[in-house]
């Protein structure tokens, strides 16, 4: 894989970031009121003196443009503003919780892609069969269902009927100064439900998506020569279609992580998990918007990357785009 | 002579009908949608009740009274009412959502389509940018700095979820405008916007009525999600609101928050069994899918 096309993928994506900072900007100005009692957060119930000094630090009173430099320079130098509920710079506050999300998000993608490819195959076996018919009904099911309400449902039956899982938090606070692995265990055992929770909407459409790709692959020229050769049933399913068939799942997975994070926000809500989400939604009630645009920042960019990440692997997938730009 | 009026071609629009029509899931989805529908437009009249009132005692369950079948929320507000009256915000905030993103999406997806070049660079590079902002999150930003109220909500989801229209109508145009009626239409001398709005939109409606049907799936999901965390407007009853109200209670009282779940649950099911028929009406060649 050529370095210059990974560069220019990474150069486009600080230049959305770039967006995403300009637009921070203009939304904090757009908004009704002054610019510095926004900052301040509403609920603050900001002094005079407070309202100065951010006008100071933000040059509110300069000219726009050069406000929208000190905001975009502030921020390249990794300077997000300061939370004034909680007095703490707001990339601290983020960077205490974008762990979790990170370990959330990524649970559920993996969750839902193996699972639900793993379905799709089965169901693309029989086309007409009662696998297939499971997997459209259920794809049509996982859709519909509001995320947040899965996991109160969950939340529900965990918490009294069968109380195998965890349903708040992220760690139990007696295992605090527990040994690495005990952590880890305590922690992979909190994660099974809000993972769970996220992962099914987009399970359900991996599998109504994998079954379609191989349904297509199945009827290809090179499955037959596969199968006229000998292979097994499950060499031609995993090995020779299932390759095929993995771009547009790839595809989707990359344009997919956004809905990821969009629904992070409300299954760590619901779960008090103490990710960036349950900090956006902490910060909206408060109307702490220094945190809500770190927020937004750091969410976007996880979404860059995860863009980026798939534009790789996508080259790496399929040999035919590798030499081209 | 006579029967040769049988073997006329039918018209799409009156081909995908029929397919439609013989579409059993996407009739149950028609029938589920009406009955909402109908119930969040009348059953305020056949049965009284303001949501907001205060009924009965806190957490009665269903069918422990006769007068309130489904029982009352954490405050001893009556589910029914809610539900009844919760429906409408939410149906509405969801259709005009969805126009909301089909007229940003098709006009941006269009001009970039018929054009290409420069225009097309320029407004794909836009549509990549706000692909990357995470829908929810920033609708919840929009909510809050300009204030909660249904048009708020509406307007912010629809600013969030154009993308994907604007990329699918993109997609149709380029595959239409080289085709040949377009170049007819040229031909006879008509303008770049007749032949936008009158050739090829027209052309490229049916995998956009799909779309739109499931965008409003999506808005009503949007919609929901944000009235449970808070950010719907707090005047209105909504089964968003019902849920998010109701949620730290839940392990007193399991009903408030789950007929509201199941009305959001049924709706959406309901508009996407339709938007599949509908897809399966207008591409009879993918049904097998």
């Amino acid at each position: 894989m050529s370095t210059s096309f990974i560069l220019r993928r990474l150069g486009y994506g600080l230049l959305l970031m770039l967006g995403v900072v300009v637009l921070n900007f203009l939304l904090i100005r757009l908004a009704p009121g002054d610019p510095a009692v926004v900052i301040a957060g509403e609920m603050g119930g900001a002094t005079e003196e407070m309202l100065e000094s951010i006008r100071e630090e933000y040059g509110l009173n300069k000219p726009v443009l050069v406000q929208l430099w000190i905001y975009v320079s502030g921020v390249a130098q990794g300077n997000l503003g300061e939370s004034f509920f909680f007095n703490q710079p707001v990339s601290k506050l983020i960077a205490q919780r974008i762990g979790p999300t990170i370990l959330l998000v990524i649970s559920a993608q993996l969750l839902s892609i193996l699972i639900g490819v793993f379905l799709g195959v089965i169901a693309a076996r029989k086309p007409n069969g009662l696998m297939s018919g499971f997997v459209t009904v259920f794809a049509t099911i996982g859709y519909a269902v509001p995320v947040f309400w899965t996991g109160i449902m969950l939340i529900i039956l965990f918490a009294s009927a069968l109380p195998i899982f965890p349903v708040e938090g992220m760690q139990s606070v007696k295992l605090r100064d527990a040994p690495f692995f005990t952590q880890a265990v305590d922690v992979a055992h909190h994660l099974v439900l809000p993972a769970f929770t996220l992962a099914i909407i987009y399970l359900a459409q991996y599998a109504r998506l994998s079954r379609a790709s191989m349904l297509e692959v199945l009827g290809s020229d090179y499955i037959r020569t596969a199968r006229a050769k000998g292979a097994s049933e499950r060499s031609v399913l995993f090995r020779h279609a299932l390759r095929n068939a993995a771009l547009p799942i790839l595809t989707v997975a990359g344009l997919q992580f956004g809905n990821l994070i969009s629904g992070a926000l409300l299954v760590e809500t619901v779960f008090n998990w103490p990710g960036m989400g349950r900090l956006a939604f902490e910060s909206i009630l408060r109307r702490d918007y220094p945190t809500i645009m770190g927020v937004l920042f750091f969410a976007s960019a996880m979404v860059v990357v995860a863009n980026l990440l798939t534009d790789i692997s996508y080259r790496w997938a399929d040999p035919r785009l590798r030499g081209r730009s | 002579m006579s029967d040769m009026t049988d073997y006329k071609a039918e018209s799409p629009a009156r081909e995908a009908w029929r397919m439609f029509r013989r579409n059993v899931p996407a009739l149950a989805g028609v029938l589920i949608l009406g009955i909402i529908v109908l119930l969040t437009l009348y059953g305020q009249f056949f049965y009284a009740g303001d949501a907001f009132d205060v009924v009965w005692a806190p957490h009665e369950p269903p069918g422990a009274t006769a007068e309130y079948p489904l029982g009352t929320d954490y405050l001893g507000r009556d589910i029914i009412a809610g539900l009844l009256t919760g429906g409408g915000p939410t149906l509405a905030v969801g259709a005009v959502a969805a126009a909301i993103t089909m007229v940003i999406g098709i006009t941006l997806g269009a001009l970039a389509g018929f054009y290409g070049g420069w225009v097309d660079n320029l407004l794909m590079r836009i549509t990549e940018f706000f692909q990357v902002l995470p829908a929810l999150l920033f609708a919840m930003v929009l909510v809050t700095l300009f204030s909660p109220s249904l048009w708020t909500i509406a307007i912010a989801i629809g600013v969030v979820s154009w993308p994907q229209t604007a990329r699918l109508t993109r997609a149709e145009f380029f595959k239409i405008k080289e085709l040949e009626y377009v170049t007819a239409a040229r031909a006879i001398g008509a303008r770049n916007k007749r032949i936008i709005w009158t050739v090829i939109l027209p052309n490229a409606m049916p995998p956009l009525i799909v779309s739109a049907t499931l965008t409003i799936g999506v808005a009503i999901l949007f919609e929901a999600g944000l009235s449970f965390l808070g950010l719907g407007d707090p005047n209105v009853m909504s089964w968003g609101l019902m849920i998010g109200a109701n949620r730290e209670y839940i392990l007193d009282a399991w009903w408030p928050v789950t007929f509201p779940g199941l009305a959001i649950f049924f709706t959406v099911f309901a508009v996407s069994l339709i938007g599949d028929g509908l897809n399966d009406a207008f591409n009879p060649k993918l049904r097998e899918r």
